[in-house]
């Protein structure tokens, strides 16, 4: 596995990039491999306020339908709308292109419950 | 179940080897895909693809009231079938609802092969005895010695031509023969499920991993892929081909799953018919369509269906078309919206999402 040291990461196969009070948030190489060929992303509308642990949105690959989950509470500030004609940029760039979300970082206490890479992988080190 | 009592292909290996993502299908260890499902997709559509199907089921029916037996438990005629030729039909109960279907391949007068769904097997198998009371035939399940690859798509034949001398372009669709594919004798029949040309091959298990190899070699120039059943899948079902447990099941006729062609009224009594000639006097209530996504979502198997925030029925089998690329569905529902061009709507999680009736199948290979 190759997870970039500079991002937070979840059990649920998310990765996060914070920056000041905004967390970029995708899925990780392992998650889009896992899934298969995305096909279909559905993200929230800008604007919207989630609680850590609500779903934000879907992304499914042929065989298999994902909730896409808010790592942290906030706002939606952005989301990647390439995604809706481009699903497959998940699968080819998970950790870049393939961005889903920006949120804007309630409660920054939040970011301590989140993975290191180290952390994730060695978490799923069997499927990896 | 645990994985150590799933049962294995001869092939197992060979999957393994190729890097598969392997699956529980029906109490099988299956590849679900290689290298990806759209990727196998495309090869099948526009190469080749190569298919372990060694799960299905394959019955021996033979004797000299073999073609009784076959007759009495399938809905189509048999009877007019000649030797080398193939038929697909349903089975029904005594109800209509379909048990399975299944090809018939004539090799004599009085000798018949039956090619079941893996996971019915034993249960065909079953009904076939049962069914044999006063007739003088044997019911044999072989399907522990024989192993069945299946090459699919446009290149099929110029691949498998490589390896055996018998001339392929002779043998017509739906026809089957005897020839030798590398050097070991099998039946090869030109029959498939994916909606292209293609060839399906019956041979003995411990020849499979072999012709296995050599056929994968011998398309390398072609493009030829390895395809899982997620690709199998894909191609079924645009090529709006039933699949039993989605389109077809104990609870779901013929008529209403669109396979009235298959169910022949004028041949003398078979189990079911009763039924069906009833079904057919009262009218259907229920039909199989094929719809497409008018709004974004992808439509999955049991989603219900609904007009007007009425429910009136539900998706069997629904997925992104990688040949079309469009979201499609097959579902039934009630009879009088089952129209072309009528406006459904499909609930994706909790939401009704619009689509429309359209023709089956989906995809239609070109002459």
């Amino acid at each position: 596995m190759n997870n970039p040291q500079n991002l937070k990461y979840t059990q649920e196969h998310e990765w996060i990039k914070v920056d000041g009070n905004k967390a970029v948030i995708g899925i990780t190489d392992l998650a889009q491999s896992l899934l298969g060929d995305v096909v279909f992303v559905e993200l929230p509308q800008v604007g919207v306020e989630f609680a850590a642990h609500d779903t934000m949105g879907i992304i499914e690959s042929v065989k298999a339908v994902s909730d896409i989950y808010a790592p942290v509470s906030g706002k939606v500030l952005e989301v990647n709308t390439a995604l809706e004609d481009s699903p497959e940029i998940v699968n080819q760039d998970a950790f870049g292109k393939g961005w889903l979300v920006v949120l804007e970082i309630k409660d920054a206490d939040e970011l301590g419950g989140l993975l290191s890479a180290e952390d994730y992988e060695k978490l799923f080190a069997e499927e990896g | 179940m645990a994985k150590e009592n799933l049962k294995k292909t001869p092939l197992n290996e060979k999957h393994r080897l190729l890097g598969a993502k392997m699956v529980d299908f029906g109490g099988w260890e299956m590849p679900v895909q290689y290298s990806g499902i759209l990727e196998e997709h495309r090869a099948v559509r526009g190469k080749a693809g190569l298919f372990d199907v060694s799960h299905m089921g394959e019955i021996d029916v033979q004797g000299p009231d073999a073609l009784i037996l076959v007759n009495k438990v399938i809905t189509n005629d048999a009877a007019k079938l000649a030797v080398k030729q193939i038929l697909y039909s349903p089975m029904v109960y005594e109800n209509g609802g379909v048990m399975d279907d299944l090809l018939v391949y004539k090799l004599a007068e009085d000798h018949y092969y039956l090619v079941v769904n893996a996971s019915n097997t034993e249960k065909d198998f079953q009904w076939l005895l049962e069914n044999t009371e006063k007739l003088n035939v044997q019911v044999v399940n072989i399907s522990a010695h024989t192993a069945q690859i299946a090459i699919q798509g446009p290149k099929a034949e110029v691949i498998l031509q490589k390896l055996t001398d018998y001339n392929l372009n002779s043998l017509k669709y739906y026809r089957f023969d005897f020839a030798k594919v590398d050097g070991v004798a099998g039946l090869v029949s030109r029959t498939g499920y994916t909606g292209e040309d293609g060839f399906e091959i019956y041979a003995g298990p411990e020849f499979a991993g072999q012709m296995w190899e050599k056929i994968l070699d011998a398309g390398k120039d072609e493009g030829i892929l390895p395809i899982g059943l997620g690709a199998r899948d894909t191609l079924r079902f645009e090529a709006g081909l039933p699949l039993y447990g989605q389109e077809l099941s104990p609870e779901i006729t013929p008529w209403e799953a669109g396979l009235g062609l298959f169910v022949k009224l004028d041949k003398e009594d078979f189990i079911g018919k009763a039924a069906l000639v009833k079904q057919k006097q009262e009218g259907l209530t229920r039909r199989l369509i094929g719809f497409e996504m008018v709004e974004r979502g992808i439509p999955r198997s049991h989603y219900p269906i609904a007009v007007n925030g009425q429910e009136i029925g539900w998706v069997s089998s629904g997925s992104y078309a990688p040949s079309l690329d469009k979201n499609i569905g097959l579902g039934f529902v009630d009879a009088q919206f089952a129209l072309l061009g009528a406006e459904i709507e499909v609930v994706i999680r909790g939401k009704g999402v619009k689509a429309k009736v359209v023709k089956t199948p989906f995809y239609k290979r070109e002459a």
